[in-house]
């Protein structure tokens, strides 16, 4: 479509030299750093070419977003600033995106909530911004602890939402979610949450890719909707409010317009599974007990299942990496061997839980937790105790010491 | 693989998105027909027989080939009145091939002259009142093309050809990727070598 020729192999002002994405992810050598989850987002975007990030702080994204911004005084990012207010930056996001800029954001729990009004629009607009959710809690009374209930509002908005468990999901999957959300047959907005605290806050190895690499610009005349270009027609495309009138012709390219949405988060399984090497990652499928988790309830879930093998348990595991794309037959057919799937998950209302219910046969098999929320921490001891007792196993009360 | 297959409507009042009922886009090299993925040396034998087919064969350029924003916009412009011309010289007495741009995306209200363009968001206007049997979109912004396409397979019978530049449409009955100046000719070419063995249908289709 557009005149573009290959920037692979030249440098960009910094002096990184624009690589191909799959040999700078696959090939490029990795050295070990021994940063924190804020530290490795600042990492990531120092390699993604952003044109441009917009800035609020809420607690736990604060320090990524604070760490971005000398990204931006050391000449990484084209533009840096901070929004009056989430539902300002994600509006902000929009107009930097429509006039074909990469964009970077990240927020969290009320900011999420805040701000929510424009996550439909993004993907309605076919707006590929990437926007990180450090899940926090987002009810009253205020808490800023870990909680993941923020991502089950996120389902519905036509958004891809993938959920990291690790630093290095996220150092990989914030550059790889680029190349994803930006196919013009996906296009769309890509939210990339971790567990608040859990992922940003402490520290882990990573490997990261060499800081002299990076991903080619991103290309907005690829995009399936006319970019905000006044240079260049076609332009104008813009002008008039798309379909208000209230006719059956505009409610049925409405509806269609919705369609096309969902249709674009389908055509994003191809690229996912390219990109992240499969939608869900398994370990022991022929067990007859399996956990399904996503985020850092699959590390506790791990864990569970290695306290269960040293009591002769054999249990599997189900790692759920892309919650939209949906991974519907990966589950189905990773939990068909499974008489008991246990699901804990970091929220009140178990939405993963309920996902899965809605995705397999024999449904039943399905115990919805065990649920924390709030803050509180999953020790691995309760996915063991809660399997014990479903299968009718002695185990011991975590709740205290007893009288 | 996915039973579900990409047909000549009237499908339904609201059709589902292709993508939605396991339709995947072919890879480079590929295109797509009906659904199904397939050779592109088949897609060009079955797109220039249905071309051949019609009574009112069809090629609705869109904003990205109208203008001339850069030099391989100019070129495909020019191999697509190619095309058309090819078309006009392969088609028998009775058959009436057309050329409607669809300049832009609004929607044109109160009333589009489907005469002189095709719109996104009611193309079925433009091609009821042409009795349009089989038409190619290209140039036509990815979005703004499935919109096109699964309107038309909800209230018409025509069928519907993409020519895409970049990963094709499932919501087409038939679709190319990756068009280039040469996919176009190609297409050209092999209308030319299909003329006189293919026989124009006998009546309108219901569209």
């Amino acid at each position: 479509m557009a005149e573009t020729k290959s920037v692979i192999g030249t440098q960009n002002k910094k002096g990184q030299t624009f690589t191909d994405p799959w040999k700078l992810m696959h090939e490029a050598p990795r050295t070990p750093s021994f940063y924190t989850g804020s530290e490795v987002i600042k990492e990531a975007v120092r390699r993604a070419s952003c044109d441009v990030m917009i800035a609020y702080p809420i607690t736990p994204q604060s320090e990524a977003a604070a760490l971005i911004g000398e990204l931006f005084a050391e000449g990484y990012i084209g533009d840096y600033f901070r929004g009056e207010s989430e539902f300002a930056v994600m509006s902000q996001c929009a107009g930097a995106a429509f006039g074909g800029a990469r964009v970077f954001t990240t927020t969290a729990g009320p900011g999420t909530m805040r701000a929510m009004e424009n996550f439909p629009m993004w993907s309605g607009a076919r707006l590929p911004i990437q926007m990180i959710v450090t899940c926090r809690g987002i009810n009253s009374p205020l808490s800023i602890q870990p909680d993941t209930l923020e991502i089950a509002y996120l389902l519905n908005t036509g958004m891809l939402v993938w959920h990291a468990e690790t630093a290095q999901d996220f150092f990989d999957w914030i550059l790889k979610g680029y190349m994803v959300s930006e196919e013009p047959d996906v296009h769309l907005p890509l939210a990339l949450c971790c567990d608040g605290f859990f992922v940003t806050h402490t520290k882990d190895v990573v490997n990261l890719t060499p800081a002299d690499m990076c991903l080619p610009p991103y290309d907005p005349y690829r995009s399936p909707v006319p970019c905000m270009d006044m240079e260049c027609p076609p332009v104008r495309m813009m002008r008039d409010p798309f379909v208000m009138k209230s006719n059956y012709i505009s409610y049925a390219t409405h509806a269609s317009w919705q369609q096309e949405i969902w249709a674009a988060v389908e055509r994003s399984r191809k690229h996912s599974i390219h990109w992240l090497n499969g939608l869900i990652d398994t370990e022991n499928t022929d067990a007859e007990i399996m956990i399904v988790a996503s985020g850092t309830a699959v590390s506790q879930g791990r864990e569970a299942i290695r306290l269960l093998e040293d009591e002769g348990v054999r249990c599997g595991l189900i790692k759920v990496k892309t919650l939209r794309p949906w991974p519907e037959e990966e589950i189905r057919e990773a939990t068909k061997n499974a008489k008991h799937i246990f699901v804990p998950e970091f929220n009140v209302t178990g939405w993963l839980a309920k996902e899965i219910k809605a995705t397999i046969p024999n449904h039943e098999r399905v115990h919805a937790g065990p649920h924390v929320c709030g803050g509180m921490t999953m020790p691995p001891e309760i996915i063991v105790s809660e399997i014990k007792t479903a299968l009718g196993m002695k185990t011991f009360s975590l709740a205290g010491r007893g009288s | 693989m996915s039973d579900y297959r990409v047909l000549p409507g009237p499908e339904h009042f609201l059709p589902p998105a292709a993508a939605s009922m396991g339709i995947r886009l072919p890879n480079p090299g590929e295109a797509h027909i009906n659904g199904v993925i397939a050779l592109e040396e088949k897609a060009y034998e079955e797109a220039a027989r249905q071309f051949l087919m019609a009574k009112v064969p069809t090629i609705f350029p869109g904003p990205l080939v109208l203008w001339a924003w850069n030099e391989k916009a100019a070129k495909k412009a020019t191999a697509i009145r190619h095309l058309f011309n090819t078309l006009k010289e392969c088609v028998q007495p009775g058959q009436k091939p057309m050329l409607i741009p669809m300049p832009d995306y609004r929607p044109k209200y109160p009333k589009i002259n489907p005469e002189v363009e095709i719109n996104p968001n009611h193309p079925n206007l433009t091609i009821w009142h042409n009795k349009i049997d089989c038409c190619m979109f290209v140039g036509v912004h990815c979005h703004q093309a499935n919109l096109s396409l699964k309107i038309i397979r909800g209230g018409t019978s025509c069928y519907t050809i993409a020519m895409c530049a970049q990963a094709g449409h499932e919501d087409a009955m038939l679709s190319f990727r990756d068009a280039s100046v040469e996919k176009i000719m190609r297409l050209a070419e092999t209308i030319k070598r299909l003329k006189g063995t293919v026989q124009p249908r006998s009546n309108y289709s219901k569209n």
